[in-house]
């Protein structure tokens, strides 16, 4: 029995091949963009894991404060089982530097290398100096002692002895100590030894994480908008396949057939497509996250200095997930079927319920879901707090005016009704009208991807047009030089003052800024800045204050997080506790930033040696100036840096930063084309009986695929009509909800009716492709097939 | 004469090769008179409608309306003649479910380009009324008939070809369709051909003939 009733079932699709590959194509790109963003996210954060476990800080507390080597040793004499670490950036380079003492970094640390047959070689080495443990493909400048590869480093990674870590990074502090486990009882507390240090908990995440989840999580729901794009497909042809067996079925179940196994027949239908497209998504996912990588990775090391290996590694949990969100989906979009199945009367009517479905309750139910979900968008976007709450206001616009879709095409196509002058218009109004149930999840599909254009377009719009600005304000200096030491930038500063307009040094230290780490800047008092640094915020008369020594300029991330504004008072750290004179906006950095007068700065970090100058001059001038000081100092290239060469670096990592979006962006967009495809295929031939009396009354082929075509255009320009004003809140709530609480900085919107519109034309043309195959079909479709719908033996 | 068939033929491919389905079919039929064409099922009936209604080509022979012959005409050559000279009734009604009843009653006349009259006196006339706001799947089979017949009449063509229009109806109502259908042809002046399989409805009309095989037969 059951194998008779599953043939039957069968049969059906391999009489509609083509609706068999709009499933099976649907979920597997579904699942494919979703593991293909999952695989990116896993290797990340793989990453990440392995960039924390390196002295097992990911499990040990820690003693955090203003800490020097000697607080080590003090530790130490007290019996406390500690070891120092400092953290930073290489100087010139983008590989992160850690700094440790080999002889009381815990057993279980992994510091490949000096372990090795050489051992007490590579530890003189490494104590002397001499040698540092470097990732593979790390490239550092020369200045450094020799790197000695091992490949059991995170990406990015430089390990050097801790004094070597400071020497390197100019600093005589480290940034905590770890507290190895076996700690006898009765010692003086750490607290105590060292007083203004306090233990903090094991760093499970680790910083790089914490920085780039809200990266990730812009990942992850992209990779959920083409799963649910993609679910739209699959539960359009699953719908269309029940309503086409319906016959089939009350037949299955009128020849003894109980519901509950011609059910579970289904279901076992379904796992089967589960299997099928879930394979081929998790390889089409493969390529996707292949493909993207490199991307995401150089996205990461510019956005956030975050070092991402660029080739995929996949655990067995990511290919089951990937066959679990299939099987989630098919249940999710083939669900509705089977429990109306199992539902169904033995002598339901075997007709198509699509005009059933047109029924004004359900678009009105439809109506108030989608003005209940804008509601729910407003809500979270007014009083919701945090990134959840962004991506709660932007699940729910999108859904909200999806639903709302359907339920306003027809509004629109009643008016088309009304309107039309002569009978075909009339009927074109009424098809397109009657079409909008059958096609309704393909244009819900298609908006959603045309919504996520608009508004990711606009947004990265947005986000190149102050960017670009901002550049122009902050590096207002023709040149940026980097000296290698102090008597060099002594002997560059003497040679340079009587020849260029100003020498303006650029001295910073790391600082914990409100309890985060970050960086101070010192800056001189020169119209440079005075013209130029893009203020948002400030009390009056901030620079002659600031040169003055008084308070501290910080950066928009630093007072958003603080909830600090000019005015307000912050605790800079070594800087002090200084008032706010203003705040600047600093895209592109996840750290909080503050910047003090130059008197002030070198009060708080007398030792800082400044290396760094931005020089000002004729800008005709500066190709000159560059040539003589890389003869005259012997500078190599990348220690002179003109503005321009700047300027295009960070538009680069900018461009880059939205590269992978703008692809997942396009995918989803062709995934929406496929559907409308799709569903205008399949019902191009359901829909036969109903074009073909209009046929029969007088209206040739050709008008008539004309017609489908100027159906299909219809409803994909409204569909574009309302994706715009979407895209448009989509934007906004990316810019003014999420980007301020992932990234910490908000953007004016600037809107882009020239890409808005050739959006919407791009809908155009791929609606016009996507109804150009069923519409050439009826044209050339052949009297006698149409004549069948007549024929009462069919 | 309004309009003459003759020796028509139509085969149609099949797995076992071309199947004729009409051989050498010949009739006429003047304006304003009804010719009722009965015979078996696969008998060739619908085919030869299909042919005369310009829905589908004959193999060999010729098919004049008014004089044209529509073999010779090209696919709007054809669409013309359906559109403007001939009013098609089918068994399963073939309205136009996007369009409400009233719509449905002028279509055809609009489309021709004629003014399809009061459509509402053209319902009341045919009792609906009450329906000219609704859709066609809201109605029951009679109701649907009347407003396919309807639709013929707001055309008023030369020519009515229904197939099997009573076919789906009760004998009540079939007979207030034949009914209907006859005073059409009557008011209109125009030649009505109908395919029916009841020998007792052809009766009602003038004339009968009657299809076997694909070969007209005289009337039993």
């Amino acid at each position: 029995m059951n194998r008779a009733a599953l043939g039957a079932l069968l049969a059906h699709w391999r009489r509609h091949p083509l609706q068999l590959l709009t499933l099976v194509v649907g979920l597997a790109l579904a699942t494919g963009l979703w593991t293909g963003v999952q695989a990116i996210n896993a290797q990340a954060r793989l990453s990440y894991a392995q960039a924390a476990a390196t002295l097992g800080q990911d499990a040990l507390p820690r003693l955090v404060g203003d800490l020097t080597l000697a607080d080590f040793a003090t530790a130490r004499r007290a019996g406390w089982p500690v070891t120092p670490v400092l953290e930073g950036r290489v100087p010139g380079s983008r590989a992160r530097l850690l700094g440790i003492d080999p002889f009381t970094a815990p057993p279980s640390a992994s510091v490949p290398g000096l372990t090795g047959d050489d051992g007490a070689g590579t530890l003189t080495g490494f104590l002397g100096g001499t040698l540092v443990f470097a990732a593979p493909g790390v490239s550092l400048p020369d200045s450094l002692p020799e790197a000695r590869v091992s490949a059991g480093l995170a990406p990015g990674l430089v390990i050097a002895d801790i004094a070597v870590a400071q020497s390197i990074l100019g600093t005589n502090r480290i940034d905590h100590l770890l507290i190895l486990p076996g700690a006898r009882e009765g010692l003086v507390p750490l607290e105590t030894l060292l007083p203004g240090a306090r233990t903090a908990a094991p760093e499970t995440q680790g910083d790089l994480a914490r920085l780039t989840d809200s990266f990730h999580l812009n990942l992850t729901a992209f990779g959920l908008l083409a799963f649910a794009v993609g679910l739209f497909i699959v539960h359009a042809a699953i719908g269309l396949a029940f309503e086409q067996r319906r016959p089939l079925l009350r037949t299955l179940r009128a020849l003894g057939l109980p519901a509950s196994r011609l059910t579970l027949l289904l279901a076992v239908e379904l796992a089967g497509f589960t299997l099928i497209a879930g394979a081929l998504g998790i390889l089409m996912g493969y390529a996707v996250a292949a493909a993207l990588l490199p991307g995401v990775a150089a996205t990461l090391a510019g956005l956030y200095g975050a070092n991402v290996a660029g080739s995929l590694g996949l655990s067995p949990v990511w290919w089951l997930s990937g066959f679990g969100m299939a099987g989630a989906g098919l249940v999710v979009a083939g669900g509705q079927s089977l429990w109306q199945l199992a539902r169904l009367p033995i002598l339901a009517p075997a007709m198509p319920r699509a005009w059933a479905r047109a029924r004004a309750s359900t678009l009105r139910r439809q109506g108030i879901g989608g003005v209940v979900l804008l509601g729910v968008a407003g809500l979270a976007a007014v009083l919701g707090n945090g990134l959840a709450a962004g991506f709660v206001c932007l699940g729910a616009l999108l859904l909200g005016a999806a639903l709302l879709l359907p339920p306003l095409l027809s509004l629109v196509l009643d008016f088309g009704i009304v309107r039309a002058k002569g009978p075909l218009a009339q009927w074109l109004w009424a098809d397109a009208r009657q079409q909008v149930p059958g096609l309704s999840l393909a244009l819900m599909a298609l908006l959603l991807a045309l919504a996520a254009n608009v508004g990711v377009g606009t947004m990265v719009g947005s986000f190149r047009a102050t960017f670009t600005g901002f550049l122009d304000q902050r590096l207002a200096s023709e040149l940026y030089l980097t000296a290698a030491d102090g008597a060099e930038a002594a002997a560059l500063r003497a040679y340079l003052e009587p020849r260029v307009d100003a020498v303006l040094p650029i001295p910073s230290a790391e600082a914990v800024l409100e309890g985060a780490p970050g960086e101070i800047h010192g800056q001189p008092d020169h119209v440079t800045f005075r013209q130029n640094w893009p203020l948002l915020d400030a009390v009056p008369d901030v620079w002659n204050r600031l040169a003055a020594g008084e308070g501290a300029l910080v950066n928009e991330q630093l007072a958003r997080r603080a909830g600090l504004w000019a005015g307000a008072e912050a605790d800079l750290g070594q800087g002090g506790r200084r008032e706010i004179l203003g705040v600047y906006s600093d895209y592109g950095n996840p750290l909080g930033q503050a910047i003090l007068g130059m008197a002030a700065f070198g009060a708080a970090f007398p030792d800082d040696v400044n290396l760094r100058f931005a020089l000002r001059l004729p800008p005709a001038d500066a190709p000159a100036l560059v040539d003589d000081l890389e003869a005259r100092f012997d500078l190599p290239p990348d220690r002179i840096v003109d503005q321009a060469s700047i300027k295009a670096f960070s538009l680069g990592v900018f461009e880059q930063t939205f590269a992978v979006t703008a692809a997942l962006n396009v995918l989803t967009l062709g995934v929406a084309g496929f559907a409308l495809w799709a569903s205008l295929t399949t019902l191009g031939t359901m829909r036969l009986p109903q074009v073909a009396p209009v046929w029969a009354l007088g209206v040739t082929r050709r008008r008539l695929a004309l017609a489908d075509l100027a159906r299909a255009l219809i409803l994909a320009a409204f569909t574009a009509v309302l994706a715009v004003p979407t895209g448009v809140a989509l934007a906004w709530v990316l810019l003014a909800v999420v980007n301020v609480q992932a990234f910490g900085w908000r953007l004016p919107l600037l809107a882009a009716p020239g890409d808005w519109a050739a959006l919407a034309l791009w809908a155009l043309v791929a609606a016009a492709l996507a109804a150009a195959l069923p519409a050439w079909r009826l044209w050339r479709m052949p009297p006698a097939q149409l004549v069948k719908v007549f024929a009462h033996e069919r | 004469m309004l309009l003459t068939v003759r020796d028509v033929g139509k085969s149609f491919e099949t797995a076992d090769g071309p199947q004729p389905v009409l051989r050498g079919v010949s009739l006429t039929l003047a304006a304003g008179r009804t010719l009722a064409l009965t015979g078996e099922s696969g008998s060739g009936k619908s085919t030869l409608l299909h042919l005369i209604g310009g829905l589908d080509t004959p193999d060999e022979g010729a098919i004049e309306i008014d004089g044209r012959d529509i073999g010779a005409m090209d696919d709007a050559g054809r669409a013309a003649i359906r559109r403007d000279g001939v009013g098609l009734i089918f068994q399963q009604f073939n309205l136009i479910p996007s369009l409400d009843v009233g719509a449905n009653l002028g279509f055809h006349a609009r489309l021709a380009g004629r003014d399809p009259g009061d459509l509402k006196l053209l319902a009341a006339r045919l009792g609906l009324t009450e329906h000219l706001g609704r859709y066609p799947e809201q109605l029951s089979g009679g109701q649907q008939q009347r407003v396919a017949i309807g639709r013929t009449l707001a055309a008023r063509p030369r020519l009515v070809l229904a197939d099997e229009p009573t076919g789906n109806l009760d004998e009540t109502t079939g007979d207030a369709m034949m009914a209907l259908m006859r005073d059409l042809a009557r008011d209109s002046g125009a030649g009505l051909l109908m395919v029916t399989h009841s020998a007792r409805l052809a009766l009602m009309l003038d004339a009968r003939l009657h299809l076997r095989a694909g070969r007209i037969e005289d009337a039993p």
